[in-house]
Order: C-alpha cells, then structure tokens, then sequence
C-alpha cells in the first residue's frame, strides 16, 4: 500500500513537471508580448508590472500582419478545400472501386507521403519561374493541394471502407448512380472523416514555412509564418513585439485544437498499423 | 467476415443500374481518381524527375547547361555539405530519447494517473504549435542571458549557464531539445491510443501472475507496442533528415558560422541564395536517395516481423 502511494506521487510530480515544461514557452509568449521593450530588459522572467497592449497595437498596423493573415487564411482555405474535394473523390473510388492500377494507387500514395517537400521545391520553383507564377498565391495553392493528396486519400480511403457495404446495395437497387451514392449516402456518413482531415491539414498549412518562404517573396504576399520569421530579423531588439505576432500568429491553430482535440487526434493517429 | 467479404465482391461484379451500356464499368472508377493523378504527376511526378535531370546541370531557371557530375564533385568538396549532414545525423540520437519520453508519459497517462484527461491535452500542445513560432520562442529563452540561464544563476546552478546557441559544440544538441520538446506529445498520443485498443485480458493476466510494474511493461506492454514505436522511429528519422529546416532557420538560421546547417538549409540556401540549383539538386537527389533506404529497410523489417510472427501466434 505504501510503495503504491509513492508511486503514485512519483507520477504525479512527472506530469506536473512536464506540464511545466509543455506550458512555459506559451506563457512566456503571453507575459512577453505584455510587457515594454525597457520592462522586458529588467524583468525577463516575471509577469508584467504594467501589463501594455502596445505591441500588439503596433504588429496590426505597423507591420502587415493583418495582410499575412489574409494570404494564410486564402491558401489554407484554398489548398484544403481542393485536396479534400479531389481525395475524396479518388478515395471513393480506391475503397469501393473494382479496376486495375487500383493497388498500385493505393501504394503510391503511401509512399509520396515521405517524399520530403525540399525534393520538390527546386523544379517547382523553376516551373514557376518559367510559366510566370512565382509571387502568386495561385502557385502556392496548388503546390500545397499536391503536398496534401498523400495523407488525405490515405486517411479518407481507410475511413470510407468502414462504412458497411450494404448501404451501397441498397442504394443501387434504389437505382442510385455512382455520384448519388457519394453524394447522398457516403457524404453525410464520412462528415467525422472529413472534419479530422480538415483540422490536420488546415494545421500543416498554417504552420508551413519553406515554400512559403521561396514561393512568396514579395512583402505583401508573405505568409503569417514566413512574415514572423522574417520580422524576427528585421525587429530583433524588440523582442516582446515578436512574441505579440508570435501569439497572434499561433493563436488560430490553439483555438482549433482547444475546440477540436477529439479530431486531431483520430487523425494523427490514423498512420498506425497500417 | 467471409459473409462480409461475399457481400464486397458481389457489389462490386454486380451491373450498376444507371451504367451506360458501351462503357465498360471499371473505366469510369478512373473518372474518380483522374484529378488525383493529376495533380500527383505535376506536383511529385514532374518535380522527381527534373531534380535528378537538374543535378547535372547549371545555370538560372531561364537556361540550364549539362555539366555532368560537377555538381556532385562541388557538393563532395564543399565542408559545409559535410557538416550538414553530420548534423543531421547527430539528430538521430534524438529519436530513441523521444521514444522512451514518449512511452513513459503514455505509460502514465494510461495508467489513469489523476487528471489524466488534462495531461494528455497539455502533452500534445507542444505538437500543434507552428515550429516557427516555438522555434523563435526558444532561441530567446536559451540566448546567453535568456531565461533559462537566468534560472540556473538564480538557483546557483550558474557554471551551467552556458551560451547554448553561440558554442558550436552545444548548437545542435540545443536545436535537438527543442525537437524533442515539439515532438514527444505525438508519440505519446500514437502508443496511448495502442494501448487503450490493447484487450484488457492482457494486462490483468499480467498482474496476477504478480508481475512487477517494470516487469509488466517490458514483457507485456513493450511487445504490443511494437509496431507503432517502430513506425514513431522510422517516422521520426525521415523528419529528422529531411523536416528541420524550420526549426533551424528561426533558431539560429544555421550558425553561428556554418556549424548549424543542416541538408535543407544547404539546399535552400544554394538554391536560393547563392543561386546554384544544381548544387542544392545535387544534394536534394541524395536525400531522396537516403530516404529511400530508410524507408525500405523499415519495410524489409515490417515484412520479416509478419512472416515470422505469423507462425508463432498460432
């Protein structure tokens, strides 16, 4: 009895010691971006004695951060968009579909999901560069909806094979085509699947930085993240105005996964055993 | 099952009602699938092919010129490729640190400590930030006078306040920390989710044979979690090679001098900067090559585990 209750405080202190350690770097953020530059140079570790939303002021208008967040928010949207539309027509057909290459598309995209994107960036970029659409967001968005097809019809093509076969039979003896099934019946049925797979690749996005950078170099094109990376330079004495755009910049994807835990999870732990 | 399965094939042999008569049936599954091998030819096809083409070659993106194998002998030659991929090797070491981090917390949070459900969400938190903004976070909490050696001066620990990010010995196990603090949450979330999908028979037969707690988890939980630590390892050991740029571009952008970079930032950076896209091609093909390996020496593993597990759960 006694060993066990050691035990149990043992476990206890480790998890609230890595609590700790998982939280401080947000905290500092927030206590950080709080302060004045001159607090910030006497009092780095403390909270703020005259907490200011100063630099919060200045990163929305000195700085285009509200223009970065508008080009993030049209290529998450976009790229997420269209790779969700085109994997979940071809995860239709890789579930249920009888038709040859079928195996070899299914293997195929397994493997394109380790390619590593640096690979791809250099002939994308030359492509773009002759075709005259580096600098656009439309490059962007279709590099991104390539870089999302792997993943997402992977983890669409094992959702939909869990849905039972019979719906399907009764549907075409209902004299359904082969879009009314997908439309009618499988769509309403996959809105869980649809939903996790969103959350995670609206994440990716948002958090991407190297083609961001390379792809997007004019100032009003920029990306939230490659903005912030770019302003850490540009304002390096000014440390608690980058913690203010680091929050601000970070804070969409901690509302979604105070809101939606449930459905990352189930997503990223959609690779396993498979 | 086999009930299952004659349900599937009858499905798919059976005529579709509305199917038009002259096209045979399994032909229009491609009309499905026909965006998505589009958009896999421009984005991963044409780009596999021309990175190879280009590590041959020299010039801007407006004419290139076949030089053979000079792009190699350049990158061979370079120190800096080098330490590059020294560094990306000396980031392995972070793989197994993750993984037993990873299975002690998942280990904790299923045995139910109390306020499990809290733990679990702090411990993935880590995992969703933008590496961007974590990474610029850490590089002012380890700079010489960060918080994290104000700390150590404080609690009199002040010959360890060292100057993580200016010594070039102390760099990249810098950078590695801040890889493990992202990343240990998604291991621990991918063997927690194993082992609540583990029969409950297993573990309790365990404990009453009166097995010990290490007892228990090195012979009945590890082995049951083996596969999923195997797919966290090689998972880990791809990003390790081929998905730090983030991180070391916002933290130290690959100093100080050189001695932080890292493949992608060698390509980035003779890509992009010093404008020789045969070079970074040249170093780009030999990732994908390295990446090739691992993840066929993961699949040779995974195949002869199945083939010789077969025969014994029987």
């Amino acid at each position: 009895m006694k060993t066990r209750a050691i035990g149990v405080t043992i476990r206890q202190v480790i998890m609230i010691g890595m609590t700790i350690v998982a939280l401080y770097p947000i905290y500092f953020i927030l206590i950080t971006s709080l302060k004045t530059n001159q607090e910030y140079t006497v009092n780095q570790t403390g909270i703020p004695h005259h907490p200011t939303l100063a630099n919060y002021v200045q990163a929305l208008t000195a700085i285009p951060l509200p223009q970065w967040f508008l080009n993030t928010v049209m290529l998450t949207a976009g790229s997420v968009v269209l790779s969700t539309i085109i994997s979940g027509l071809a995860a239709y057909a890789l579930a249920w579909g009888a038709f040859p290459g079928k195996t070899f598309l299914l293997r195929l995209n397994v493997a394109l999901m380790v390619v590593p994107p640096v690979i791809l960036v250099i002939p994308m970029f030359v492509l773009m560069v002759r075709v005259g659409l580096i600098n656009t967001l439309f490059s962007v968005i279709i590099f991104y909806t390539g870089l999302l097809i792997p993943f997402s019809v992977f983890l669409l093509t094992s959702f939909f094979k869990e849905i039972p076969s019979e719906l399907f039979e009764s549907a075409q003896i209902d004299g359904c085509s082969r879009f009314g099934i997908l439309w009618r019946i499988v769509l309403p049925l996959v809105v869980p699947a649809l939903v996790t797979l969103v959350v995670v690749n609206v994440l990716w996005v948002w958090n991407e930085l190297l083609i961001a950078l390379v792809f997007l170099q004019n100032d009003n094109l920029r990306t939230i993240m490659s903005g912030l990376s770019m302003f850490q330079g540009r304002y390096n004495t000014n440390q608690p105005l980058i913690m203010a755009g680091a929050f601000l910049a970070m804070l969409p994807t901690v509302l979604l996964y105070l809101f939606g835990q449930r459905y990352f999870v189930k997503g990223l732990t959609a690779g396993i055993g498979k | 099952m086999a009930n299952a399965n004659a349900k599937k094939t009858q499905f798919s042999t059976r005529p579709l009602v509305t199917s038009r008569p002259r096209t045979p049936r399994g032909l229009r599954w491609y009309l499905y699938v026909a965006p998505m091998i589009l958009v896999l030819l421009l984005i991963y096809g044409y780009p596999l092919v021309e990175v190879v083409r280009y590590s041959f070659m020299a010039g801007n993106p407006h004419h290139l010129v076949w030089v053979g194998l000079a792009n190699y002998s350049s990158v061979f030659g370079d120190a800096v490729f080098w330490t590059s991929i020294r560094n990306n090797i000396s980031l392995f070491v972070t793989v197994p640190v993750m993984v037993v981090v990873s299975l002690l917390l998942a280990i904790f949070l299923f045995e139910a400590v109390r306020g499990w459900r809290f733990y679990r969400f702090v411990v993935f938190m880590p995992y969703i930030m933008s590496a961007t903004v974590i990474g610029i976070t850490f590089s002012y909490l380890y700079q010489y006078n960060g918080v994290l050696n104000q700390m150590l001066r404080s609690v009199g620990l002040g010959f360890l306040a060292l100057d993580w990010l200016g010594n070039v010995h102390l760099v990249i196990p810098s950078i590695a920390s801040v890889i493990v603090w992202q990343q240990v949450g998604f291991g621990a979330i991918l063997f927690l989710a194993q082992l609540m999908s583990l029969p409950a028979e297993i573990l309790e037969a365990a404990e009453l044979d009166g097995a010990g707690w290490w007892r228990k988890q090195w012979s009945v939980v590890l082995p049951q979690l083996r596969s999923v630590i195997e797919f966290f390892a090689i998972t880990e050991l791809i990003n390790m090679l081929s998905w730090v740029f983030n991180y070391v571009y916002v933290i130290t952008g690959g100093g100080p001098g050189n001695s932080s970079s890292v493949m992608e930032l060698y390509i980035w950076r003779n890509a992009f900067f010093f404008q020789s896209f045969g070079m970074a091609s040249a170093v780009a093909t030999l990732l994908l090559i390295f990446t090739g390996i691992l993840i066929f020496v993961y699949f040779r593993v995974q195949t002869r585990r199945e083939s010789s597990s077969a025969g014994g759960a029987l």
